[in-house]
């Protein structure tokens, strides 16, 4: 699994690496996570509210800053 | 209640816990004046009228006042706002003439969720997919400036009928600048690569939610909002405490009152550059009005700190070329100039007793 956080490098989007390496820490999960800070690649994955959190090229989560638990539900369950 | 609550494989339906904490909400709203009465009068010993105990009552009283106003206010704003996205609002902005276009825009702006670190992704995903540049300016305007935070401080703290002109004066800058921004062909001055930008379908983040998820959502963002600006708006009311209980009576309308032409654009001046935390400077902008600095001159500043920042300028700079943002800037500026000199002129006439 490839994890990718989509962001500009904001304030929020610093919290949501954050929040997903807590959560991948939790699951024990052995991912990549990179950050995407290009404008363009962002807006290839279709990413207009910015943070977002893409799961192996399909994004699962955009515009907010969700918490470590609600990110790791969501790395569980699919 | 609690019992049940906690029994495991039973919870409780998400309206249930929203009705309860409505409840909650409602007990302290009321109980709010009576309980600081009983506290810093009573229990505390603080005498009525004393310029102390006046003070400590005051911030404790417009903390908790404050405190539970944005609570709510960002509360339902958060829940009504999951049903709309800025995808949502691209497709209804797209292709859309300038005019009826730009008014849809600054109210959209409004009403879409979205944190000013995407202005940048919004703005290529809006003029790449059709939206006239003059609209998307409109839109960018209006989601900083007429901000949920802002205009429940200016509820909470000068009443409903200044935030109202508030929000007025936002939507009306938002609407005018970018239709005389779009009259002037711009395009020019915009980076080549954002028309050149494909902007992917994405599923819309505003669709199929349960109302379960909505509520998560609302309470997330009263979460995340307060934890940011707590501190700020401490500090904010603390001064303005200071400030009503030994700042003489109209302190501020010698240099700053309605009848100085010179303060409005100094504000706007002081304004531009600066990037100030509401929550911080409202308060404080409070309690200088009370001492005689004139509403006009007050919105005017407040308008050119969330509108226009430095940090907001150099994100703009990766898709605007700097004609384009000067240009922006001076539309903006003079806008809230304008404003604010038109509020003092009138303010008298709309708000009688409170200006």
């Amino acid at each position: 699994m490839t994890l990718k956080v989509l962001g500009p490098g904001c304030a929020n989007c610093k919290r949501l690496e954050a929040n997903v390496r807590k959560a991948v820490d939790q699951l024990g999960l052995d991912v990549t996570i990179e950050k995407v800070e290009d404008y363009p690649t962002i807006l290839g994955y279709g990413v207009q509210s910015t943070p977002a959190l893409v799961r192996d090229d399909t994004v699962i989560v955009s515009g907010r800053v969700p918490s470590p638990r609600q990110i790791a539900e969501m790395l569980a369950t699919g | 209640m609690r019992r049940a609550a906690s029994r495991p494989g039973v919870t409780l339906p998400a309206g249930a816990i929203v009705a309860a904490a409505a409840a909650a909400w409602l007990v302290l709203w009321l109980g709010n004046d009576p309980f600081f009465d009983w506290l810093v009068y009573g229990a505390l010993g603080f005498g009525t009228g004393t310029r102390l105990g006046d003070a400590v009552h005051f911030f404790l009283y417009d903390s908790v006042k404050i405190v539970l106003l944005l609570s709510g206010v960002i509360f339902v704003i958060g829940v009504l706002r999951s049903f709309v996205s800025v995808e949502r609002t691209r497709a209804v902005l797209g292709g859309r003439r300038q005019g009826a276009g730009n008014v849809l825009a600054a109210f959209l702006g409004v009403a879409t969720p979205f944190c000013s670190c995407s202005a940048v992704p919004v703005f290529i995903g809006f003029v790449s997919a059709g939206v006239p540049l003059g609209v998307t300016l409109s839109f960018l305007i209006a989601s900083p400036l007429v901000d949920v935070v802002t205009i429940t401080l200016l509820l909470g703290l000068f009443g409903w009928q200044v935030a109202a002109i508030y929000v007025a004066a936002g939507l009306t800058l938002a609407i005018v600048a970018g239709l005389l921004l779009g009259r002037m062909n711009l395009e020019r001055w915009v980076e080549p690569f954002v028309f050149e930008t494909h902007v992917a379908q994405a599923a819309d983040p505003s669709k199929g939610l349960t109302w379960a998820e909505r509520f998560r959502i609302g309470q997330d963002e009263v979460l995340d909002i307060l934890r940011r600006i707590w501190p700020f708006l401490l500090v904010g009311i603390g001064l303005g405490a200071a400030i009503h209980g030994w700042l003489p009576e109209a302190f501020f309308a010698r240099w700053a009152g309605p009848d100085q032409p010179l303060a409005v654009p100094f504000a706007v001046l002081l304004g531009v550059p600066l990037y100030a935390n509401v929550a911080g400077v409202l308060p404080l902008i409070e309690a200088l009005h009370a001492k005689g600095l004139a509403i006009g001159t007050l919105l005017a500043f407040m308008m050119a700190v969330v509108a226009l920042s430095l940090p907001e300028t150099i994100l703009l700079r990766r898709v605007l070329k700097p004609r384009l943002i000067a240009l922006f800037i001076a539309v903006v500026a003079s806008g809230i100039l304008l404003l604010g000199l038109g509020l003092n002129a009138l303010a008298p006439a709309i708000l009688g007793g409170i200006a």
